[in-house]
């Protein structure tokens, strides 16, 4: 034999990678069984540049006014019912005022009273800066182009939770465990989530691909107003033509897409 | 070289065999962690990152402190850290390791990490981190292998070499810059919205890095016939000593911008870590014994005198370590997370399974550095008495 | 050969290790896949037609399924036209799962035999059992 070790090993190696191209190039090279043309959206589904929703504070006056909004949230989406607070999960839930304003209430810790005492709904802003889009690794987050609902991808999260400290509004919840045994009743038309993966509101971007608003919204019963925010004659546009808004935390520049309305008539 | 690590006395493979029963514990927690999910550790919805991260970022540093010895060697011909340059580059390497084991058994879903490479995601500074991480990781093997085996064939390393050792000079800084830029660039985490804290990551760090560094090269000297020599480390000790001084001038900038402003935001987390807030105070009594051990360390080390003196360096060495150790782990992570986007405390505190994770892996990263270590130092036993130049 | 001992031992050692699966399953006779598409729901339909045709369904479905996951979940698109032209919504739940709607009859049949775990149902949730 002739060759010594060291030049044995490098055209082995050399073949080694001359063979993996090879064979990849030939996997590309094979035609796709299936064609980008195949795939439409529906007709019938809703469409907008921005969607925004805008909460209307007078409309929230009981506790059912607010329980049926986060019920059906949950309920549709197979949101688990964990009761460690400290793993637990929610797309929809409430917080004061001093608590979900955290930074205006050092401003004015002397607003009206009726609105330090009352609920305030939170989820997902679908901020249209979103740093939680920003920091994920894997897009496994990412903004729709079409309508700027800012989007979870199960599939592909790692579960690095980059995204959780990224947002400022603590609106994310992650899986630290096996959430299918905590699920109520499950609703077999919407998928669940396993553990290890991130989740939060989606906007029921289900819903809307085949022409139904958002389910918290329908279940306000006008308490929420949906629409499409870069629309002038749209609901969402007049309701915040004509009243005063807040959004929580403006001074971070995510520009939220949630609005809440505190203003009277 | 490889085959040099299997050969020890009894003292070494002892030593071996405890860190294999400790990677063992690990391993088994481990196996938990994965079927049951990551629930086994201390986190929760508000205080999402916790022990494994800042271990990651704790290490981070140790692994770029390497260049502490690598840029006075090599790009000021400082003669007396010749010896010495290999103990860095082979303490980065395990650090490197165990950063990226601490990241994969951080995450929930680890079967699906390489998806940051399949869907590379430039805007995301964790994409930045896993590739130049990596990088680093292949430069110290490449450097720190060449210029071994050339030590070990009496010849001078292949000329190419230089330019890898410049590479890692540069590259070491960054890793750890990128490492900061995780933290100090998301809004709503006051504790760590500060321009300051990358020069504050480097600054711990290289304190540190050349602390761990100091003591390894007694425990050296003491278990093998390899000196790295009193210089060398005296050098270090001058070197741990002026980052030592920097990293609590850096706290006290932030102490000053946090509570001259009066913003409470900034203000709260320091408070919380040091005092409690709220009742709350978990983490006091860590933060004053980082503090203890700081002032401690400074006394020992400003102080020639005592400076001079191996065993009280050694000792200061130990105490800075630790220091910066607990301000970077716990400190720098709780502390971004309390209070919550909500303005409320949820503390937080690692559990059994997390800790015993933690101490695998970290048993891992020390075996690594035996290996390398003994390779290291068998070569230099073996040229002890043949004379060469770099 | 030097230390030729350590090494038969070793490479009978290997033999034993590599053949484990083989040895383990001598003698059984595993019975061949037979995934049962007689569901109640199909027996219902008039045409009885899948998205595709058998044999490409067979070969593809996984492809198909990735694809759907990523044009649904990705692109925001929602209907997928079939080679021979009918709409389907793409979801494995609501499309597939509602004609094959016993994952032990059909999916599990051939997985389980070639030894494939598809994390799909980890999230994905199976359409109840019967009894």
């Amino acid at each position: 034999m002739g060759i010594n070790r060291r030049d044995f090993l490098k055209i082995a190696g050399a073949s080694a990678l001359a063979g993996i191209g090879g064979a990849s190039g030939l996997v590309l090279a094979k035609s796709g069984a299936l064609e980008a043309s195949q795939y439409t959206d529906d007709p019938k589904g809703l469409k907008a540049k921005r969607w925004a929703i805008a909460i209307d504070m007078q409309k929230f006056q009981t506790p059912e006014d607010y329980a049926k909004v986060m019920n059906v949230c949950h309920t549709i989406h197979n949101v688990p019912e964990i009761a460690n607070p400290k793993q637990e999960i929610k797309w929809i839930w409430t917080e004061s005022y001093e608590h979900a304003f955290a930074s205006q209430d050092y401003a004015n810790p002397y607003i009206q009273d009726y609105l330090k005492k009352k609920p305030f709904l939170v989820f997902c802003n679908h901020c249209d800066n979103p740093p939680c889009v920003r920091v994920c690794p894997t897009q496994a987050t990412f903004k729709r182009k079409s309508d700027g609902i800012v989007m979870m991808d199960m599939h592909r999260c790692i579960g690095c939770r980059f995204c959780m400290a990224g947002c400022p509004y603590g609106a994310r919840s992650f899986n630290w465990k096996d959430p299918r045994p905590f699920i109520k009743k499950v609703n077999p038309e919407f998928p669940a989530r396993m553990k290890g993966v991130v989740e939060k509101c989606t906007l029921c971007y289900e819903r809307l691909a085949v022409g139904l608003i958002p389910a918290c919204v329908e279940a306000s019963n006008g308490g929420m107003i949906f629409g499409d925010l870069n629309d002038p004659n749209s609901d969402v546009r007049k309701v915040l033509a004509s009243r005063y808004s807040i959004r929580r935390k403006p001074e971070l520049g995510t520009t939220p897409s949630v609005f809440y309305i505190i203003g009277g008539q | 070289m490889l085959e040099t690590a299997l050969k020890g006395s009894r003292t070494y493979w002892i030593w071996i065999l405890f860190l294999l029963a400790v990677i063992g514990v690990g391993l088994i927690f481990y196996l938990r962690q994965f079927t049951v999910g990551l629930g086994v550790t201390g986190m929760s919805r508000d205080v999402s990152w916790g022990f494994y991260i800042s271990q990651f970022t704790f290490l981070v540093g140790i692994a770029a402190s390497g260049v502490m010895v690598v840029l006075p060697y090599y790009l000021h011909n400082y003669k007396v850290f010749g010896k010495i340059t290999i103990l860095g580059e082979f303490l980065a390497i395990p650090a490197v390791i165990m950063c990226m084991l601490f990241i994969f058994v951080d995450l929930g879903q680890p079967l699906r990490v390489l998806n940051v490479i399949l869907h590379p995601s430039p805007n995301s500074v964790m994409f930045y981190d896993m590739v130049v991480l990596s990088g680093y990781l292949l430069l110290n093997v490449l450097v720190g292998w060449t210029a071994l085996s050339s030590e070990r064939k009496g010849v001078a390393p292949p000329k190419w070499l230089k330019f890898f050792v410049i590479l890692s000079i540069v590259w070491a800084p960054s890793i750890h810059t990128v490492t900061a830029f995780l933290y100090s660039g998301l809004p709503g985490k006051y504790y760590w919205m500060s321009a300051l804290l990358a020069a504050q990551f480097l600054a711990s760090a290289f304190a540190s890095g050349p602390a761990l560094l100091i003591l390894l090269a007694l425990i050296v000297r003491k278990f093998t016939k390899f000196d790295p020599g009193q210089e060398a480390i005296q050098a270090l000790g001058k070197i741990v000593t002026y980052f030592m001084l920097t990293s609590v001038f850096f706290l006290g900038l932030k102490l000053f911008t946090a509570f001259y402003s009066g913003i409470s935001t900034y203000s709260y987390p320091i408070v919380y870590l040091y005092a409690g807030l709220e009742g709350y105070n978990k983490l006091v009594p860590i933060m004053w014994i980082s503090n203890i051990l700081t002032v401690a360390a400074l006394i020992l080390l400003v102080i020639p005198q005592l400076r001079k003196n191996e065993a009280l360096l050694a000792v200061a060495s130990v105490c800075v370590f630790f220091a910066l150790w607990i301000d970077k782990g716990f400190g720098l992570i709780v502390g971004g997370f309390v209070p919550n986007s909500f303005k409320q405390i949820i503390e937080y505190w690692p559990t059994i399974p997390e800790i015993s994770i933690t101490l695998g892996v970290w048993a891992i990263g020390f075996l690594i550095l035996t290996v390398l270590y003994k390779v290291a130092v068998s070569v230099r036993e073996e040229n002890r008495d043949v004379d060469f130049h770099h | 050969m030097y230390n030729g001992g350590k090494i038969i031992i070793g490479l009978i050692i290997f033999l034993g290790f590599s053949t484990l699966p083989f040895l383990f399953s001598l003698g059984k006779a595993v019975a061949k896949p037979d995934p049962r598409i007689d569901t109640p729901e199909i027996q219902k339909m008039a045409e009885k037609k899948c998205v595709e045709s058998k044999q490409f369904m067979k070969t593809e479905h996984m492809v198909i399924l990735n694809d759907w996951r990523d044009a649904v979940v990705r692109d925001g698109l929602r209907l997928y036209k079939a080679k021979d032209g009918k709409m389907y919504d793409m979801s494995l739940q609501n499309t597939c799962m509602k004609c094959h709607s016993s994952k032990k009859k059909f999916c599990d049949q051939c997985h389980n035999y070639v030894a494939v775990k598809p994390y799909c149902w980890d999230c994905h949730i199976a359409p109840q059992e019967g009894t």
